[in-house]
């Protein structure tokens, strides 16, 4: 399944949100938007993907 | 010291963690303004997980974290980002950034609004980036806001207080409304600016991070802070006009 994670186009092997990052090594503190919409941690396991989905997962970053 | 939705802050700095050369001057940065906040953001994580080390060094500084939403256009954006980085840092505060032109960074104040009685009523804790308009403070109220925000001058110029009137006219009609100065800060001289007419706390980033001794401008807007914090306290006098002698006529020697 090909699907858009953080703007880059690529082929994954994983069919939920939870699997994805695993699958992208994802660990630590980061929070997860799929087709623009925010999916909080605890659906991430019910969240099936689908391709040409839009994948968003943010991680704390310096602002002002 | 004013409270922010119930927290009593220490110190009345809020530093943003934007910009510094190295994370090792960020930190030196914070402990020599004794910032009592934080500001932090939210950004597409890499596969070096530099987000990781970041929220490690946040943690670290041991003080409290304001999320913001910058470079978000629209509501959704902004509410999206807000509840992501609910999630992400633990805190119902969030810094409301809606803006609404590229060049100056003006907060776009109707859709501000929209946002913030949009996450008011999803329980967060809002800190609006707001101008300097009377109405658009009275309307952020109204959508369950309990701090403003307005700027001194565009986020990153270093211009201090654009409008002193209209801060002084919102610190009058807003009495018992904790008001932050966000933006525009460049000078210690501005903060303390802003806290000699009576705002509660000043927010700020680029002027320390940007500083050629990022420490030592932290230090120094410390010291002008609470200098200003102390001139307000002390009922400074009125500016005139016209000279009035400061030392006494009676008594003076006739010698001419």
């Amino acid at each position: 399944m090909k699907i858009v994670l953080n703007g880059d186009s690529r082929e994954v092997q994983a069919t939920t949100l939870a699997d994805l990052l695993k699958e992208c090594g994802y660990s630590g503190r980061v929070a997860t938007a799929v087709n623009e919409n925010f999916v909080s941690a605890p659906l991430r396991t019910s969240t099936t993907l689908n391709d040409g989905d839009r994948v968003e997962v943010l991680a704390p970053m310096q602002g002002g | 010291m004013r409270t922010f939705y119930g927290t009593e802050l220490p110190n009345p700095l809020m530093l943003g963690t934007a910009q510094y050369p190295s994370p090792a001057i960020l930190e030196q940065a914070f402990r020599e303004s004794s910032a009592a906040v934080a500001t932090v953001s939210l950004r597409r994580e890499g596969a070096g997980g530099a987000g990781q080390t970041f929220w490690q060094m946040i943690t670290d500084l041991d003080v409290h974290i304001l999320p913001n939403t910058a470079g978000c256009h629209t509501v959704k954006e902004a509410v999206t980002t807000a509840h992501m980085a609910r999630e992400v840092f633990g805190t119902d505060w969030i810094k409301l950034e809606l803006i609404g032109h590229t060049d100056s960074l003006q907060p776009d104040v109707f859709q501000l609004v929209e946002a913030a009685r949009i996450l008011t009523d999803d329980g967060f804790q809002v800190f609006p980036y707001t101008t300097d308009d009377l109405i658009v403070g009275e309307r952020l109220l109204e959508a369950g806001c309990e701090v403003l925000m307005p700027w001194g001058a565009p986020i990153g110029s270093g211009r201090g207080l654009n409008n002193e009137y209209a801060l002084r006219a919102m610190r009058s009609e807003f009495p018992d409304t904790p008001l932050v100065v966000d933006a525009g800060i460049g000078l210690p001289s501005h903060a303390a600016h802003a806290m000699e007419l009576g705002y509660d706390a000043v927010l700020l980033n680029t002027a320390v991070a940007r500083a050629g001794e990022p420490a030592t401008m932290a230090r120094a807007m410390k010291l002008a802070i609470e200098a200003g914090q102390l001139a307000h306290q002390a009922d400074p006098i009125e500016a005139r006009d016209m000279a009035e002698a400061s030392t006494p006529v009676i008594g003076k020697a006739f010698l001419t």
